[in-house]
């Protein structure tokens, strides 16, 4: 991939992102509900964001700052390779401040900074339909959707607490989307669903192996169901991070030796990492130069 | 023919001559080709089905010689059931059911089993049981002391006899001629109904 | 005048089919059926296999469209003819008003959900949001259909085919639906499971007031939990009426065949 000119801009052409932008602004009108679209081979297999990535190019204009993250984090391979993707094809600037980015495409996780209008948050996501792991029939789950027949949603939860005791489901938590879709929020901690209601930026999700669309405009409504006795928590581990001791992030367990150490971590590494550099030293952390 | 309250109509013929038939016309069971079946202001040979449902259910008792019922169901709720249909509270429904029982000499210890394994006698017994549990005005008896041995005969004459004095109208078919004496204000041949061969 | 409007109130049908059809192509599944079931009526529909009982039942139930006919049911909002009903109409009233128990209790159940979330689903489709009370009634309906409270978590796949029944029956009457429609209810269970769940459907239908529509082709079935008897061949009804009458005194050559075809035990 020496030549760059030879692919258009963001390697899609331009009549597939036409396309995709199409189906981007039905998913901006239709809060939360499931847009089909002509998915496109990419050049990376499913599972590694190929919606995102088509989603991401479509929305992309040549002055965008583009950030990546994979579970929060910016150096992970995933993020790391679909960022490549971009500056090669795209040539557009990239960042890892969450601040600075135009366009933040994630996996699994909304970042602890709060964004702002003008932000377009692009989510990889594996399974769009909420309603799959209960009613295996796409011709059902759309029938369902279209007469917010939504009952077989509290199942699960009902299934949940008989067998855990609560509401067990800690990620993919459904949402209903301004009082009429259920919405799979693609796999991010429950933690991170009180983000999703009334962002700023607009909130898009792409899932390329299933050709669905769908979004949340800015400042939307997305009420997380649950039961009245059981109400909806937002949980993390009960900690605060080790290297930048901010108590209200989400963490990373991560074990440190064979006997079993462990240390808790901010998932999302722009924001630990700005909080290190401003002077805040967790336990095990070491203070950084800058800020 | 006609029957009035508190009277016992005793149906006569020989065998084949269409007693049973006639009660099950009576009942709804059999279809009258013509005619009419009045039973208080219901005719059973033109009513609704759910018309002769309502009869039966509130109106019309019928002792049959055979009993037919959901195997496995305990005796005391086979006789307490047209109580139930009736919306009777079940407290109360199955203890006129037993009260009934042991009156007519149903070891308590049956109670509780299904009575499709009863001798003939105590399923006869258990069918009069159901026929009786509510106070019907109008009944049907198809031979209801067939089987019977001398005690039970006697407590089955009994209740009968309160049946009518409570002015129940009654048409049954006797073939226990004391019985017949003892309980029928009149006699009603139906050989006179029978359709005769032309000659 | 009470007994006048107490009369009136009991003439007035639940369902009333008008001249329903259904075509497969050119051959017929059921044709020019006509009737009206009233409150608290239990009606059977027998027929051997291909004589359209089931289409009969599918139509009635709304799971398919029939060519010809109306199928006026009497909700809440007065008498509604569910043909023309729009989807979501006709949906809510199926989870609702109307229950549906099929032959095998695999199409009715989800085996993946336990018994307390199989009998749920109804309440929490109809809004119920208080795990508890759904918890509640769900221990409360295993028990009315003869299943022991402690397997409310387990799922349906670790039940015999007889609980499997009863519990299908409990899903679909826990939102006190006023019709049911029964397809073969006993049909795969041995004979004395069946007896049980006779005796259960007699005393659920008689506790509840339901009105009930059974398609079988089990004659005993029929004598013992139906009022009023439907005998279908060829698509056609050739005849109806109380269900000891067809049985003791059918008119129709087919009834006759019918009845003296049962083996007697």
């Amino acid at each position: 991939m020496t030549d760059q000119s030879a692919y258009n801009f963001a390697y899609l052409d331009e009549q597939t992102k036409r396309m995709i932008r199409r189906a981007i602004l039905k998913g901006v009108a239709i809060p939360g509900y499931q847009v089909p679209f002509a998915s496109r081979e990419m050049p990376m297999p499913y599972g590694w964001g190929t919606g995102g990535v088509q989603v991401t190019a479509a929305c992309l204009v040549p002055e965008d700052r583009l950030k990546v993250i994979d579970q929060g984090a910016d150096d992970t391979t995933n993020a790391v390779s679909i960022r490549r993707f971009f500056q090669r094809t795209a040539g557009v600037a990239v960042t890892e401040a969450t601040e600075e980015a135009t366009v933040i495409q994630t996996r699994h996780r909304i970042p602890e900074t709060p964004l702002t209008e003008g932000q377009i948050l692009v989510y990889q996501v594996p399974i769009p339909e909420p309603l799959r792991f209960l009613e295996p029939r796409e011709t059902e789950t759309r029938k369902m959707h279209e007469l917010e027949d939504y009952g077989l949603m509290h199942v699960k939860l009902y299934e949940d607490i008989s067998r855990h005791g609560q509401i067990a489901t800690a990620y993919d938590y459904p949402v209903k989307v301004e009082g009429r879709y259920v919405m799979d929020p693609s796999p991010i901690p429950k933690f991170d669903n009180p983000k999703l209601v009334g962002n700023a930026a607009i909130q898009l999700f792409g899932a390329g192996r299933e050709q669905r669309i769908y979004a949340l405009p800015p400042y939307s409504e997305a009420i997380s169901l649950d039961f009245e006795d059981y109400p909806f928590a937002a949980s993390k581990a009960d900690h605060a991070c080790d290297l930048c001791a901010a108590p209200d992030s989400y963490l990373d367990e991560v074990i440190t030796d064979d006997q079993g150490s462990r240390m808790f971590v901010c998932s999302d590494t722009d924001f630990c990492a700005s909080r290190r550099k401003a002077g805040h030293v967790g336990p095990m952390g070491t203070p950084m130069a800058g800020g | 023919m006609a029957v009035s309250p508190g009277e016992c109509l005793g149906l006569v013929g020989a065998s084949g001559s269409g007693k049973s038939t006639l009660m099950r016309m009576i009942w709804g069971n059999y279809l009258a080709a013509s005619g009419s079946i009045m039973v208080g202001d219901v005719d059973v040979a033109k009513a609704a089905p759910r018309e002769i449902i309502a009869l039966r259910r509130g109106t019309l008792g019928y002792v049959s010689q055979f009993l037919r019922v959901v195997p496995r169901v305990p005796t005391v709720d086979v006789v307490a059931e047209p109580l139930l249909t009736l919306g009777v509270p079940v407290a109360e429904a199955r203890g006129r059911a037993m009260a009934l029982l042991a009156q007519l000499n149903i070891p308590e210890r049956l109670w509780s089993l299904s009575p499709t394994t009863f001798s003939g006698g105590e399923q006869q017994r258990v069918n009069i049981a159901r026929g009786f549990v509510h106070p019907y005005p109008a009944l049907l008896l198809d031979e209801p002391t067939a089987s019977l041995d001398a005690v039970n005969r006697e407590v089955v004459l009994s209740l009968i006899e309160g049946a009518k004095a409570r002015g129940a109208a009654i048409i049954g078919i006797f073939h226990d001629e004391q019985a017949r004496a003892r309980l029928c204000d009149r006699l009603v041949d139906v050989t006179q109904f029978t359709p005769k061969a032309v000659q | 005048m009470d007994t006048s409007i107490w009369a009136k109130m009991k003439t007035q049908p639940l369902l009333s089919v008008r001249d329903l059809s259904k075509f497969y192509g050119g051959r017929i599944g059921c044709a020019d059926v006509n009737f009206d079931l009233f409150p608290g009526e239990v009606l059977g529909i027998v027929g051997e296999s291909g004589s359209g009982k089931s289409t009969l039942l599918s139509c009635l139930a709304g799971h398919l469209a029939p060519d010809r006919g109306e199928v006026i049911f009497a909700t809440t909002e007065g008498p509604r003819d569910t043909v023309l009903m729009a989807e979501a109409a006709r949906r809510r009233l199926a989870r609702t008003d109307w229950a549906y128990v099929h032959q095998n209790p695999r199409d009715g159940l989800r085996m993946g959900v336990s018994a307390g979330g199989n009998v749920g689903e109804r309440l929490m489709a109809v809004g119920a949001r208080h795990y508890g009370q759904i918890r509640e009634a769900a221990v409360d309906w295993l028990g009315r259909v003869e299943i022991a409270a402690d397997r409310v978590d387990d799922r349906p796949n670790a039940f015999s085919g007889g609980m499997q029944q009863r519990l299908q029956i409990a899903r679909n009457l826990v939102t006190g639906p006023r019709l049911v429609f029964m397809d073969e209810p006993t049909g795969g269970l041995d004979v004395s499971v069946q007896a049980r769940l006779l005796d259960l459907l007699r005393g659920l239908v008689r506790e509840m007031g339901l009105s009930a529509i059974i398609v079988t082709h089990d004659l005993a079935v029929v004598r013992l939990l139906a009022d009023r008897l439907m005998v279908m061949k060829g698509g056609y009804v050739v005849e109806q009426g109380l269900t000891d009458q067809v049985l003791d005194d059918p008119q129709h050559e087919y009834t006759q065949l019918l009845v003296s075809s049962v083996l007697q035990v």
